[in-house]
């Protein structure tokens, strides 16, 4: 049966600030997927997952795109090993759902790394090589992933790994989609001892304190990651709330529903998160855990893992206009001064949100060639759409990046220029080796990988 | 030491089930949902490359067993075959799910009325055919659950829809009878009745808004109304108030309006 796609206009990106025109296919199993890849048409194509990724990476304005959601069977899974096979629009929190439920004695299989939100599927969590708060102990979730069938637009279907194809399987983890469509992966899940965690939530004053508890957060807490006051200055700046956690002996708690129990139905035409509600909502944060400054306790790792996820789509809290959202590393050395010169600027500018996350990264290598992740610091936070004042910052953040020798995260990204990509990954010129001609994506055109623009270079 | 492990009841689960036409997007949320508390699965349908991923994905979600059938329910004569095969499959069905039927184009048919026969056949008189197989394998049992799944489209004839609308129609007013027949055997008759689900039966309609539901959202009251012994569930729950008011509206009011 042929596969037929429709023109659609409602695949946006995240943080609402991409949409476009795209011819959809929207196949239910694997042949159909291959079909929709090779259909002809001219147009290039892309893999679209469950739309997580903040801006044009996973979408490919004006030609196709193959919604993998319906590829969402599981395949086998070993009970011993922990090895699980599954089609690529399975999403991180099926298989917690399926797959991660506790033993009687507490212990299970858990993912071995996971992103901040579990709603992505494992072929967009592969084609970003994202990370989690465990990054400096268990790395990206490339580093988990045995092997994957990558169907490629001359109609093959190769199946790669670190042994067979090393090559295109380096290229494919964190290749943002553009080395063909990822039909099924191999991943090894991580035995805990608990799926439930222990705690930790520590009040800090300023940069010096975040890294030294990170530093004596690293031996003995496998999550780590701190709230920024974004809004914070002088003294203050660089304050926040650490939080640390790790998996907890004996203590099983089964996996989170798969719907929120709190749904935000439509985005406002003017967003509630304005300057004033953010200074509210900052000071009253920053001083939640009371005189102490800390807090611990015992429960499920739904909200160490997934605070936003309790929401239903939540960005459409920003408004009608959107968000962008940026995250750079910058590496270790320059790491104190470079996220106090971001914060400086960002507080100077009165922009930036409730969400403002940094983390120490550890110098676990990925198996991908542009993988975002190494040692360091990483920021994130998100920018109401503003216009121009807001790229205007988002500008002066990445020229502050990039002369610290960091780099930003394509599946974050909507505005970082060519030369700021290409600096910072230098392994570009390995990976374009490998890419598909028949694919592309609004990302790869902005920062120059599409192929006609390679061609031309 | 577990904190909590609410939501999964296996006692009130039926432990054998078998899916006619398991391929439909209800059908495979519903076996996912019965594969997640442990259920031997009888899988039927035409597609058996489908069939047999499907069986895999249950499997891995915590399914005791899969036994794949393939089998075409347009082909009236074979459904007793289909039946006996299911039947025997783990000795006896505790839930039998109907989900097969195609939604049609009405204007399409309306234009070429021949095409009509084949449409009613598959979405009333094979149903009909393949639920009179099952009952009496029921009746004989003394337990279990038929549920087929109708649509509100059979509520009421609209000129949208009526002759989809007339099969549908046709299989609730089967299943009343049906139900009434199996009462004394101590045998439920569910008569599954969604609106707008995002499925592939749907794909070609225009999607979004309040009234679409995911097929998930179906399954989950379809199993809580099998636990409840339930003779008829609308799903999700506003359609019952929706066609109570169509099913109200005056004669000369309702002639006036174009859905």
């Amino acid at each position: 049966m042929p596969i037929s796609g429709s023109r659609r206009s409602d695949y946006r990106s995240w943080g609402g600030t991409v949409a476009g025109e795209h011819l959809v296919y929207r196949p239910r199993s694997l042949a159909d997927a291959r079909a929709a890849l090779t259909a002809t048409g001219g147009a290039s194509v892309l893999a679209y997952g469950n739309g997580r990724s903040y801006g044009d990476v996973g979408l490919n304005p004006g030609g196709r795109l193959i919604d993998c959601r319906g590829l969402d069977r599981f395949i086998e899974f070993d009970r011993q090993t922990g090895i699980v096979t599954c089609e690529a629009g399975v999403r991180l929190a099926d298989i917690l759902a399926a797959l991660c439920r506790p033993d009687p004695d507490g212990s299970g299989w858990f993912l071995p790394v996971s992103p901040g939100t579990r709603f992505v599927t494992v072929g967009g969590a592969i084609a970003n090589d994202v990370h989690g708060k465990n990054h400096h102990r268990e790395g990206c979730f490339g580093r988990h992933v045995l092997g994957l069938d990558l169907a490629r637009g001359d109609g093959s279907v190769l199946s790669c790994s670190p042994q067979s194809q090393p090559d295109l399987f380096a290229a494919t983890i964190g290749g943002l989609g553009l080395t063909g469509l990822i039909l099924s992966a191999r991943v090894q899940l991580r035995r805990v001892v608990g799926t439930g965690v222990e705690a930790e939530d520590i009040r800090f004053a300023g940069l010096d304190d975040f890294f030294a508890l990170a530093a004596e957060s690293e031996a003995g807490w496998e999550y780590t990651a701190a709230w920024i006051d974004c809004l914070a200055t002088g003294a203050a700046l660089g304050r926040g709330i650490f939080s640390r956690a790790r998996h907890h002996a004996g203590i099983g708690v089964p996996p989170p529903a798969l719907d929120p129990k709190i749904a935000i139905p439509f985005a406002l035409p003017l967003s509630p998160l304005n300057r004033l509600t953010l200074l509210a909502f900052n000071t009253a944060y920053f001083h939640k855990l009371g005189r102490r400054g800390r807090r611990r306790w015992v429960g499920s790792y739904e909200k160490v893992l997934y605070p936003l996820d309790k929401i239903g789509d939540w960005n459409r809290l920003y408004g009608a206009r959107g968000f962008f959202q940026f995250q750079c590393v910058v590496p270790n050395t320059v790491a104190r001064d470079a996220i106090a010169e971001l914060l400086a600027r960002i507080a100077a500018s009165g922009q930036g949100s409730m969400l403002a996350v940094l983390k120490t990264m550890g110098d676990l290598p990925s198996p991908g060639l542009l993988s975002f992740p190494m040692a360091g610091a990483s920021l994130a936070l998100d920018f109401p759409d503003t216009g121009a004042p807001t790229r205007q910052l988002l500008a002066a953040l990445e020229a502050i990046v990039v002369a610290a020798g960091g780099r930003l995260y394509p599946a974050k990204d909507s505005v970082m220029s060519a030369e700021t990509f290409r600096r910072g990954y230098p392994r570009l010129p390995e990976f374009l080796r490998y890419t598909d001609p028949a694919m592309s994506s609004g990302f790869a055109r902005r920062v120059g990988l599409d192929n006609r623009l390679r061609e031309a270079a | 030491m577990t904190l909590t492990a609410p939501s999964r009841s296996p006692s009130s689960s039926p432990s054998r089930a078998a899916i006619f036409g398991a391929n439909s997007g209800i059908a495979v949320a519903v076996a996912r949902r019965l594969a997640a508390s442990g259920a031997r699965i009888v899988l039927i349908g035409r597609d058996g490359e489908a069939i047999a991923a499907s069986a895999r994905d249950l499997l891995v979600r915590g399914a005791a067993e899969v036994v794949e059938i393939a089998g075409d329910f347009a082909a009236i004569g074979t459904t007793g075959d289909i039946v006996e095969r299911a039947w025997t499959a783990f000795s006896g069905i505790d839930l039998a799910l109907i989900a097969y039927g195609s939604l049609p184009d009405q204007a399409a048919l309306e234009a070429a009325p021949d095409a009509v026969e084949a449409m009613l056949s598959l979405n009333l008189a094979s149903p009909a055919v393949l639920a009179l197989h099952l009952a009496s394998r029921f009746e004989t049992q003394r337990s279990g659950v038929i549920a087929v799944i109708t649509s509100v489209a059979g509520d009421r004839g609209r000129k949208s829809n009526y002759l989809y609308g007339a099969a549908k129609g046709g299989l609730q007013r089967f299943l009343e009878g049906l139900r009434h027949r199996l009462y004394a055997a101590r045998v439920q008759v569910l008569d599954i009745r969604p609106g707008f689900v995002a499925t592939r039966m749907t794909e070609h309609l225009p999607r979004g808004g309040p009234l679409w539901a995911e097929p998930d959202r179906v399954a989950a009251d379809i199993l809580r109304a099998v636990e409840r012994r339930r003779a008829v569930v609308y799903t999700p729950w506003f359609w019952r108030v929706i066609l109570g008011i169509v099913c109200a509206l005056p004669r000369p009011l309702f002639h006036r309006t174009s859905f």
